[in-house]
Parts: structure tokens; sequence; C-alpha cells
């Protein structure tokens, strides 16, 4: 049987956007709860299929998740790895004042 | 100058014949790209000093009486692989000027064969478009007409191929990136078995649905490509420990055929969707060429085909708002100069520097993965996913492959989707099935329609990869549709 999907809400886009670490003011806001609308419309017909007793596939791949030995296998370079970073500083990344 | 057309194993026979050299057909495609580049905008970098070394190196090897099947050839890479020192950036401003401090393991196996690396592709940004107009270096031009779309993600790297820019390229297909530009291009393109490639170093978008493969003028190249980069990766742990076959061996002697007629499944949805009678007919010419090749044709049913866009619509971004997180402006790429908090450079950063489709997937995600929603969306799609995945596996217990129309037409205008970002998604209603389902498929071209082209997809059970390229080379040595060219 096709299910119904959940009780339709007004999308809040401001609520979205903070869990999504993004920002959309005025006219963009409305834009986007346009676009996600249109989107969620558009979604919704997969709740056609039956999928009753089905188990959820997360990953089309037969095999189990293989798990490596536990050794080292890379001598990573912090320094190669930090060089693309915006700022950083003896190792360690930079970033505005957390704790005052 | 050599024909900038020539395929793979044409320019093998020169290089080994001395006919030419690796320096010269560098040369040859930098030219090209320094002349063609500019109107139809598939290279977003050029290596120019890189490529001229490993030439170099390749004709040292090759006078020393060295042959490899891609020694010296020039290729090219979608900037989604990392490349050791140079800039990489997904399309993306947010990833304007950044250098990888490593190789994509396809990236590294490549070199490792001694192919020449002429630079990096233009593609939709992180790989979210059906028409290259995604990314954030601008659009690229269909070599077929310019004022069309290439198809996209990987647009740049099917348009460098289409355009004799280079001989073959990378790509990768979450939802039919590869599959769909190679048919808007005129061009072969397989997606791989999920697991047949490595994905490491190859910046994520959906983990769970991402695969590497090849865009090449034949399914010749392609399987050269694919034997290359396939293959057990320890540094990705979905990628297969099954061993890679001889594919381009395979290929010509048809070892990969069963024995007797092969049994081709038409999956009814797919033609019934299908709205235009030019390409009904160029698939139907094509099943006539078939027949020649002893293969029989069955009428299948695929039942949830039509589930296929949202469900994908749903799983991909959701895992393209987790992998995407981690562009927040601290380990890499841009940052925004207004931060005065940690939360505010976090958003302003991302906000700054994704474009607008990237917000929508990311913003999509979050919603279907949030508290309330996770069940009716997440869980739901990953059930439909299953559906599809068992339906595949049934049809492939009566056949041995399927076969469809790639794309819903052939290259639309630029501009023409660009307001309407569900009739972009609609573009891959025939490639995200296999995706959701991990099946290896495969796009080659099969006619033309209004003088733009028009490719047939091939789908195959999972690790079929050499059955695929088997039937598209047997196709293509009866057929001359991939022997087509733009009058660029």
């Amino acid at each position: 049987m096709a299910d119904q999907g959940p009780a339709k809400k007004a999308l809040d886009i401001a609520y979205l956007s903070r869990l999504a670490a993004l920002q959309f003011e005025g006219a963009e806001q409305d834009r986007a709860r346009e676009d996600l609308t249109r989107i969620i419309n558009m979604i919704e017909a997969m709740r056609a299929v039956d999928t009753e007793g089905i188990e959820p596939l997360a990953h089309p791949a037969h095999a189990l998740q293989r798990l490596r030995r536990d050794v080292i296998s890379e001598n990573p370079d912090p320094q190669a790895l930090q060089s693309g970073a915006p700022s950083a500083r003896e190792g360690f990344y930079l970033v505005p004042r957390v704790v005052d | 100058m050599t024909d900038p057309f020539l395929e793979i194993t044409e320019l093998r026979a020169l290089l080994d014949s001395r006919k030419c050299t690796a320096s010269e057909l560098c040369e040859d495609h930098l030219d090209r790209i320094a002349r063609l580049n500019p109107q139809v905008g598939c290279f977003l970098a050029v290596h120019e000093d890189a490529a001229r070394a490993a030439a170099k190196a390749a004709d040292k090897r090759i006078s020393h009486g060295e042959s490899a099947p891609l020694l010296g050839i020039p290729i090219a890479h979608k900037d989604l692989f990392c490349t050791k020192g140079e800039v990489t950036t997904c399309g993306s401003k947010i990833l304007e000027g950044w250098r990888a401090p490593y190789d994509a393991t396809v990236v590294q196996r490549l070199a490792d064969a001694g192919a020449v690396v002429l630079g990096k592709c233009n593609m939709d940004e992180f790989a979210m478009g059906s028409s290259n107009e995604n990314s954030a270096y601008g659009p690229v031009g269909n070599p077929w007409d310019l004022s069309c779309v290439t198809g996209g993600s990987s647009g740049g790297s099917a348009a460098s191929v289409a355009a004799g820019l280079t001989v073959a390229s990378t790509g990768t297909d979450t939802g039919g990136s590869i599959r769909q530009p190679a048919s808007l291009c005129g061009v072969t393109g397989i997606r791989p078995t999920y697991g047949r490639v490595s994905r490491f170093g190859m910046i994520a978008f959906a983990s769970s649905l991402d695969q590497a493969g090849p865009i090449t003028r034949s399914a010749l190249d392609a399987a050269l490509m694919l034997r290359t980069i396939a293959g057990f990766d320890p540094k990705d742990s979905t990628c297969s420990e099954r061993g890679v076959e001889d594919l381009d061996e395979m290929i010509l002697e048809a070892g990969a055929l069963p024995e007797g007629t092969l049994r081709v499944g038409l999956p009814r949805e797919y033609f019934d969707s299908l709205g235009s009678a030019a390409y009904e007919n160029a698939l139907d010419e094509a099943r006539r060429g078939f027949e020649r090749l002893n293969v029989e044709f069955v009428e299948v049913s695929l039942p949830s085909t039509h589930a296929a866009i949202p469900a994908y619509y749903v799983l991909a971004s959701s895992e393209a708002s987790s992998n995407l997180s981690r562009f927040d402006g601290v380990r890499y790429g841009h940052r925004s100069p207004d931060a005065p908090s940690l939360a505010e450079l976090y958003r302003n950063s991302r906000s700054e520097a994704f474009g607008a489709e990237v917000k929508r997937r990311i913003l999509t995600g979050t919603y279907c993965l949030s508290y309330g929603y996770y069940d009716a969306y997440y869980k739901k799609a990953m059930r439909v996913r299953r559906v599809i995945r068992d339906e595949f596996a049934r049809a492939f217990g009566e056949v041995d492959l399927l076969m469809t129309p790639s794309s819903p037409g052939v290259a639309f205008k630029r501009g023409e989707l660009a307001s309407d970002h569900i009739a972009m998604y609609q573009q891959d209603c025939f490639t995200t099935p296999a995706s959701l389902a991990g099946q290896p498929s495969l796009s080659i071209p099969c006619g033309f329609d209004q003088g733009l082209p028009l490719g047939m997809q091939l789908i195959g059970p999972h690790f079929s990869d050499a059955l695929l390229l088997t039937l598209a080379h047997a196709y293509q040595q009866v057929t001359d549709w991939h022997k087509q060219r733009p009058s660029i």
C-alpha cells in the first residue's frame, strides 16, 4: 500500500539553513522555500512504490565493509595537508575566538 | 599535425612504429586547446609544462622499446580528481586556487601507465548538474553546436574528447554524469560497477553512488582506460577486491560474450516515457544492427523506474549535505573575511562560495535528514532503492543485458532549462536507476537528430563491465556513429 508521507507543514527555511550552516536573506529565503517545495513535491512520487516489509538499502555493494588491519600504513605530512588552509600556525588551524 | 580524432589504439600504432612521437602528439593537442578552448570552455587548467615533461619521459621509454597501452597518450582529468600540487576546484569557488596534497588513485594509475595529462576539465559544481551550466567557471559549449549544452556533470570531459582536444578523459558518475554528457556529445562513456574503481582522491558528492570511469572515442579505448584505473585499492574501503580482467583483450576476442545468443532486454518503462520519434527510430535501427550480431531482444519490465529520480534526489542530496559539511572555511578553501564568530565563519564562508544548485541540494538533504523527516524521506528512499535493485536483479535473471536510451533527447540549448531545476533533474531519468542499483552501464553514440548526437545505454549485472564493453565494441565494428566528427 502506498504511504501518505509526513503531515505537511510550512517549511522553516531559517531552521533548515541553521542546520545546513547556510544563510538565505530576504528574497533568497522565499526563493529557497519555493525551490524546496517543488523538490519535495517531486520527491513525493516515490510514495507510489509499495515498500511494506522492505529493508532499507544504504549501499549497492554486496560485500561487507572491509576493515583494515590496525597498523600505521601512511606517514602523513601535516604541513602539506595544512598548506591549503586559509589560516594555520604551528600545526593548528586558526578560527575566531570561541571562549572569551 | 596528427589527426586529432584518432583512437588510442590507432595512436599506439603510430607511436610504436615511430611515425610520431608523444611530444609531437602533446604539442598538437596543446595547440588545439589554445585555439579551441576559448570557444568550448572544456578545460579549466592546462598543464603545459607537466604535459611536455610527461611526453618527453614517454618518448624515452618508447625509444627503449617499451610499449604500453596508454604510454604517451594525451588525456585529461575531470577537475574533481585530486592532482598533487595542481589546482583542483571541483567546479566551485569554494576551492578556487586549492592545491591537492596528494593524487587520486585514478590519477596515480594513469600517470604510472605513462599517459600524458594535458589538464583539468570543467564540470558542474561538485558534480551537481546535467548541463555543465552549474560550473562556477562558466559553461561548456557542445562541440556539435556551441549554443547547446554538453550535459553534465562531466561536461568538460565529454566535450574535450568530442572536440578532439584530448584522446580520452576521466569522469565521474553519481546519477548519470558520465553517460548523459557522453550521449549529448557523441562519445563513449562507461560508469563501471560500483566498487570497480577506487574513489580515493575523488571529491565526494554522494559516496554510495559516486563512481569514476572513462570517456573516450570507442568502447575499446574505454576498456584500455578502465583496465588501467580499475582494481583494488586499500585506500577505499568500498573498492572491490575482485580481480580486473584484461578487458581490451577480452573484447577483441569477444571473450566476455556468453555462448549462443545474447539476450538483451528492452525495459518497457524507459521506452514508454521516451517522447522522441527520432530517438525511437535510432534505437530501432540499433536493435536491427544488433540482431545481425546474434542478439535477441525481449521486452522486460522495471516497474519502479519512475521512482528512481525522487529516491535519487533524497539519497544523493542527503549524502551531499553530509559530505559537503567539510567545506567550512577552516581546513581548506574559501574563508569569509566577515567572520567574527566560529558559527559565522562556517555560515558566511559557505554562503559566499557555494553556488545556487549546491545550496539547493544541501538544503534538500538537510530537510530529508532532519528530525521528524528521516524515516519519511531518507528511509523510504533507501527502501525504494532496494526495490529498484531487486527489479534489476530479476530482469538479469531473464536477460544478459538491458538496452535503453541514455537521455530523454539530444542536447538542449544553453539557458533553456536553467531556471527550471525540476526539468533539469529529469534529464537523468534513464541513468539514475542503474546508479541506485550499482549496475555498470555505458553510453555509446547510436545516431543523430537535428545534427546532434543520440546515445544508447547498455546496463548489465554487477561486474559485467567486460560484457557491456564487448557488445558496445561489436556494435562499433559494424556502425560508424562513433566515428562522426563535429565541424569545429
